[in-house]
């Protein structure tokens, strides 16, 4: 039974993967595209992307490439979660249980990160700090995935009207307590910061919006087989 | 508290063994996400340049 759930995470994974890719290189790369612009009028500062290992064609196949091993990653997972909230936690209809847990995790891994330390374009960000800011986004979304497990636990015992505070609190806490990280350069154009932000909200919305979906729907074919 | 018999709980003990996935899944990640020197895979910055544009669009930290 578990081995059906892991494969199918692992395909609905790699169908949103891609769709989250597609997403992505449709509205992302324009983004993409006029932050390198600006990195390379100020050459020298930052990382320059001239002469690299991999022509811009390649990163954006590397796009694909890169969303879909992600979305692998997040299915396999995914599939094991809902195995251990199955019947313990959440809807007791599978499909009703697939979309929440989805909702759930785009909501602890994405969403929560994003809104303190929101993914940056190229141009913007100081490779000196990058150890940092990784570690503080790791801390961030480690908060994430502890706040929906308090509020799981509470909204069991006292549901959600002690369930959504009790999240609210823990990310609340966080996001006052974590140091806030402003490296945007002053001279940085504000609405393509803003277009590549919501584009890469976007590749992570498709991705768990298809997953939940997609893992939903063969899990109802899989019962009319029954 | 809908526990239904449509929902059998999966016992930990059957789930434990699966646990062995989530390393194996979580390096994938960070070859994916992370490997800003490609200290795990030994490519240089061959991989981390190929899925750079991946790694931007999916709100990681870069550089």
């Amino acid at each position: 039974m578990i081995r059906d759930f892991f494969l199918r995470g692992l395909g609905a994974g790699a169908v949103a993967g891609l769709l989250a890719g597609l997403f992505g290189f449709l509205v992302g790369e324009p983004s993409i595209d006029q932050a390198i612009a600006i990195e390379e009028a100020a050459a020298g500062v930052g990382h320059s992307h001239a002469n690299e290992l991999v022509s811009r064609g390649g990163q954006a196949f590397g796009l694909f490439l890169a969303t879909t091993l992600y979305g692998l990653v997040v299915g396999g997972l995914f599939a094991l979660a809902y195995a251990f909230v199955k019947g313990r936690f959440g809807p007791a209809n599978e499909q009703a249980l697939a979309v929440t847990l989805a909702a759930g995790g785009f909501l602890a891994v994405v969403l929560v990160p994003f809104l303190k330390y929101p993914g940056n374009p190229p141009a913007v960000g100081d490779p000196d700090t990058i150890g940092r800011r990784t570690v503080l986004y790791l801390v961030m979304l480690a908060i994430g995935l502890l706040a929906l497990g308090a509020g799981a636990v509470i909204h069991r015992r006292f549901g959600w009207v002690a369930a959504v505070p009790a999240f609210l609190v823990i990310v609340g806490v966080a996001y006052a307590v974590l140091p806030a990280i402003q490296e945007v350069p002053a001279e940085f154009p504000a609405v393509l910061l803003w277009n590549f932000r919501v584009s890469s909200l976007g590749v992570q919305a498709v991705l768990w919006g298809v997953l939940g979906s997609v893992f939903a729907l063969v899990s109802a074919r899989q019962r009319v087989r029954l | 508290m809908s526990q239904m018999s449509s929902s059998p709980v999966i016992p930990v003990r059957t789930l434990l063994p699966w646990s062995a996935a989530v390393p194996v899944l979580l390096i994938v990640a960070y070859l994916v996400t992370m490997d800003s020197a490609g200290v795990l895979a030994q490519t240089g910055d061959l991989l981390h340049e190929l899925m750079h544009d991946g790694r931007h669009l999916l709100g990681v930290p870069c550089h």
